[in-house]
């Protein structure tokens, strides 16, 4: 993985993204308020697959964009 | 299956059968380090430990062999004071040289704020009966004349912890040593066989489906690395770990020697000199979560050159290989052992970048777990539940990553 598409600046070097993490998605399952806040803030999916995720362009247009990336091969999903 | 696993050692294979009383998923150093102890402190050897590859493959066979207690929250420091002191007897007690060397660990420290950090890890080091000690550079110089003071200029030394029982072992001996020592007791361990699903009786854990068959089992015990989400959502449960690449690599001999293992805490870089002479160095974990084991060039680039300023006679040493483990990265960047809430299931996870080092410690404590059922004092501050009470046990500063 050395480029990640920005949806404001095009193809780019890795280097000059953060990694934000996958979205916390709480499964539907939890109906639990504390259950859902302990899932938001302390679980993860950790997917062995298609991953959807947070990168921040620091050293670009210092926005957010959302990526869907297959962790089992570290390549993005077009 | 591995050829020096199967010549250097006396070893009988086994068929799997259908049912043993605990099956371990997962054949490295935890896996087989609780086999080891559920035989030979509790006499439980119907047991059998699945591994997907051959034994010490994964993370076991990738880790950069430090043992150290240099922790900083007094839960940790007790934890792996008890590893460093089973791992200074574990030739003695399995009959197998695993190569243990006390070095001593060098932790230099580039910042006032580092210093302060490093203050603090030494005065409750002491206070838990842990030797560690404040050096000056002076003193830096006289324990590893190779340091470059300076930092190559950019990077001044300003003092560090030196911890004294800091150490390596040969890490393949490690898990031959506990696996020898489970199976000449009568422990199956089977090689190849993945684990693909868990067997469920309602909410409780009754064995696993492998790729051989389904197997039964009174307890299950994930010590799976790398995976451990995975088979965790077999059973309904979500963990607070994320997997990480993390790449290491070893250069060519060292002739004069490298004396102590030395650390940067600011660089977050780190060295030791194995026994064959190469010097192998590691870095912190990849920014992004994967499961790829892809090593970079980007990583030998960005790591030989922070190690040539701390060390500058690597610049004439020659890179020999690198790869890539997979560490399971905890929320708290401590490890979480011990019940999950599942019946029948229980867990040794989130060894992130800190696994091998807590082999022993790790293993002994969750073999009594499964022996008595009840959870050992040493890792209760470790259980699962921690999260949701709000006691996680955070100490990200003493694991070499940021």
């Amino acid at each position: 993985m050395l480029t990640i598409v920005c949806p404001n600046c095009g193809p780019r070097a890795v280097e000059e993204f953060r990694f934000g993490g996958e979205l916390p998605q709480p499964p539907d399952r939890l109906t639990d308020d504390f259950d859902r806040d302990l899932d938001r803030v302390w679980m993860f999916t950790n997917a062995d697959g298609v991953q959807t995720e947070r990168w921040f362009h620091e050293a670009g247009c210092h926005r957010w964009h959302t990526a869907q990336r297959d962790t089992t091969v570290d390549r993005f999903i077009d | 299956m591995n050829e020096f696993v199967e010549t250097l050692l006396e070893l009988t294979w086994h068929e799997p059968k259908s049912s043993y009383d605990v099956v371990i998923i997962g054949g490295g150093g935890h896996g087989l380090a609780t086999a080891y102890y559920l035989a030979t402190r509790h006499g439980i050897t119907n047991v059998a430990v699945i591994e997907a590859d051959y034994i010490g493959s994964g993370n076991s066979g990738r880790n950069t062999t430090i043992i150290r207690a240099n922790y900083g929250i007094p839960e940790s420091i007790r934890f792996y004071n008890h590893s460093v002191d089973l791992y200074r007897n574990l030739e003695a007690e399995t009959g197998c040289r695993i190569m243990h060397a006390n070095k001593g660990l060098i932790w230099m420290a580039h910042t006032e704020s580092g210093m302060r950090a490093e203050r603090s890890r030494v005065q409750l080091n002491n206070a838990c009966g842990v030797e560690t000690v404040l050096v000056d550079p002076i003193e830096i110089k006289r324990l590893c004349p190779q340091v470059d003071l300076t930092g190559g200029g950019r990077y001044p030394v300003l003092g560090a912890s030196f911890h004294v029982p800091g150490s390596t072992a040969r890490h393949d001996r490690v898990v031959w040593a506990y696996a020898q020592g489970a199976m000449h007791r009568g422990v199956h361990v089977l090689q190849g066989t993945s684990v693909t699903g868990l067997l469920r009786d309602g909410d409780r854990v009754v064995g696993v489906k492998t790729s051989r068959g389904d197997i039964s089992a009174g307890i299950v015990m994930s010590a799976v690395g790398g995976d451990v989400s995975t088979i965790a959502a077999h059973a309904g449960l979500r963990l607070p770990v994320r997997t990480h690449p993390l790449q290491a690599f070893v250069t060519n001999g060292y002739a004069q020697g490298l004396g102590p293992i030395v650390s940067s805490t600011d660089l977050l870089c780190y060295v030791s000199q194995t026994a064959r002479g190469q010097m192998l160095i590691g870095h912190e974990f990849e920014r992004e979560s994967s499961y790829s084991r892809q090593s970079s060039f980007q990583f030998l680039q960005s790591c030989s050159l922070k190690m040539a300023y701390l060390l500058p006679f690597v610049r004439n040493l020659k890179i020999l290989r690198q790869w890539t483990g997979r560490c399971d990265i905890s929320a708290d960047f401590s490890p979480i052992m011990g019940f999950t809430g599942v019946e029948g299931l229980v867990i040794t996870t989130g060894w992130g970048t800190w696994g091998f080092k807590g082999i022993p410690a790790g293993g002994e404590q969750m073999a009594e777990l499964i022996a008595t059922g009840r959870t050992p004092d040493l890792i209760a501050p470790f259980a699962l539940s921690r999260f949701a009470a709000d006691h996680p046990m955070a100490d990200q500063g003493s694991t070499g990553t940021r």
